[in-house]
């Protein structure tokens, strides 16, 4: 699967260098520029986040994680789950540590997906600190209800669609 | 239709590579790998170690990958195009367009917020907006590549990504609804 991953994804980026290569060897040069930057950028956080998010599962007490938001822990494991995204404030790196954290010591993968849904939906710091001031707030608060349901229905469709 | 201007190009905020999440994260990783070891000892701790250190190599490659498809699409989009397909009368076509535009536009979350408003300021359809805010933030594949496999894993990803796939379109469906029963108000 993480081969099949890679070839499809790197096709994809010798396409687009095709392309680029195309218009001219100026745009092919500031692509992959700007692209290995961005690595090199994000590097930091991303190894932080995920080898940290290890340490943090290990140390989380797993008696707690199962009855909450573990594989049986139902509807109601997929609400808590849900309002814990909501409140989860901070960039990528904290609610990926968080649900990295949380599958690795024991929660319902359904429950996961509840959680990263609602966080990347409506974190409520997201939508106050950042969408709000950039976007009509009627259409915040529009797209902030509509994806009410949103969660439950991801929660719902990885547990129809069963454990890889 | 007056060109997109300013809002609509991708604002790359300049982002340093440590910033007050990370700093929470990494000292709250620090003390719980203290704990672990001083509960665990060596042995246990160098597992942990390694296994989260032998995903996170697996996945570099495909890191790279969605930054170097990030770094070219925002050289190659045309976006004015795409925003005049998801016009007012653009339909479930529109919505389709507007999750497919959400999956390829690259940067973070936060990111989407000035191009969904610059579409809205030439006459997008709200619930095109919802839907490509919807795919962008959950599907989109700066998410999805960069940030999500290297934390969860190949088999979750695309999980979580085929459980997610119908999101956006409910959302703009339901956004449509609303508007149109009066329950909200057009931005």
């Amino acid at each position: 699967m993480s081969l099949a991953i890679n070839l499809m994804l790197w096709v994809v980026v010798g396409i687009l260098m095709l392309v680029a290569g195309m218009r001219g060897r100026g745009v092919l040069h500031d692509g992959l520029r700007n692209g290995g930057g961005e690595l090199l950028r994000l590097l930091p956080r991303i190894c932080i986040g995920v080898v940290g998010s290890g340490f943090i599962a290990e140390a989380l007490p797993k008696a707690l994680i199962g009855p909450w938001i573990g594989p049986d822990s139902g509807l109601s494991g997929v609400l808590v789950s849900i309002v814990a995204g909501a409140l989860t404030p901070g960039g990528p790196v904290v609610g990926f540590a968080i649900a990295a954290a949380a599958l690795k010591s024991g929660a319902g993968a359904p429950q996961v997906i509840a959680y990263s849904t609602a966080w990347a939906l409506y974190a409520l710091h997201r939508l106050l600190l950042w969408e709000v001031p950039m976007m009509p707030a009627r259409l915040v608060w529009l797209r902030a209800s509509v994806s009410v349901p949103l969660p439950f229905i991801a929660a719902g469709l990885a547990m129809a669609l069963a454990k890889p | 239709m007056p060109p997109l201007t300013e809002p609509a190009l991708p604002t790359r905020r300049r982002r340093r590579a440590f910033d007050v999440s990370t700093a929470t994260i990494a000292l709250v990783a620090f003390s719980a790998a203290g704990y672990v070891y001083m509960r665990d000892g060596w042995d246990h701790f160098r597992s942990i170690l390694f296994s989260d250190a032998t995903l996170l190599l697996d996945m570099l490659p495909k890191v790279l990958g969605g930054c170097l498809i990030g770094a070219f699409v925002t050289l190659l989009l045309p976006r004015e195009q795409v925003a005049r397909w998801v016009g007012h009368e653009s339909g479930f076509t529109g919505l389709l367009i507007a999750t497919g535009f959400g999956i390829v536009l690259p940067g973070g979350p936060v990111t989407a917020f000035p191009v969904a408003g610059a579409f809205l300021v030439i006459g997008a359809d709200a619930g095109a907006v919802v839907a490509f805010i919807t795919s962008w933030t959950l599907i989109g594949h700066a998410r999805t590549l960069i940030w999500e496999l290297p934390f969860m894993g190949p088999d979750f990803v695309i999980w979580r990504v085929v459980a997610a796939l119908p999101l956006p379109i409910i959302a703009g469906l339901l956004a449509r609804a609303a508007l149109r029963t009066g329950l909200a108000r057009a931005p």
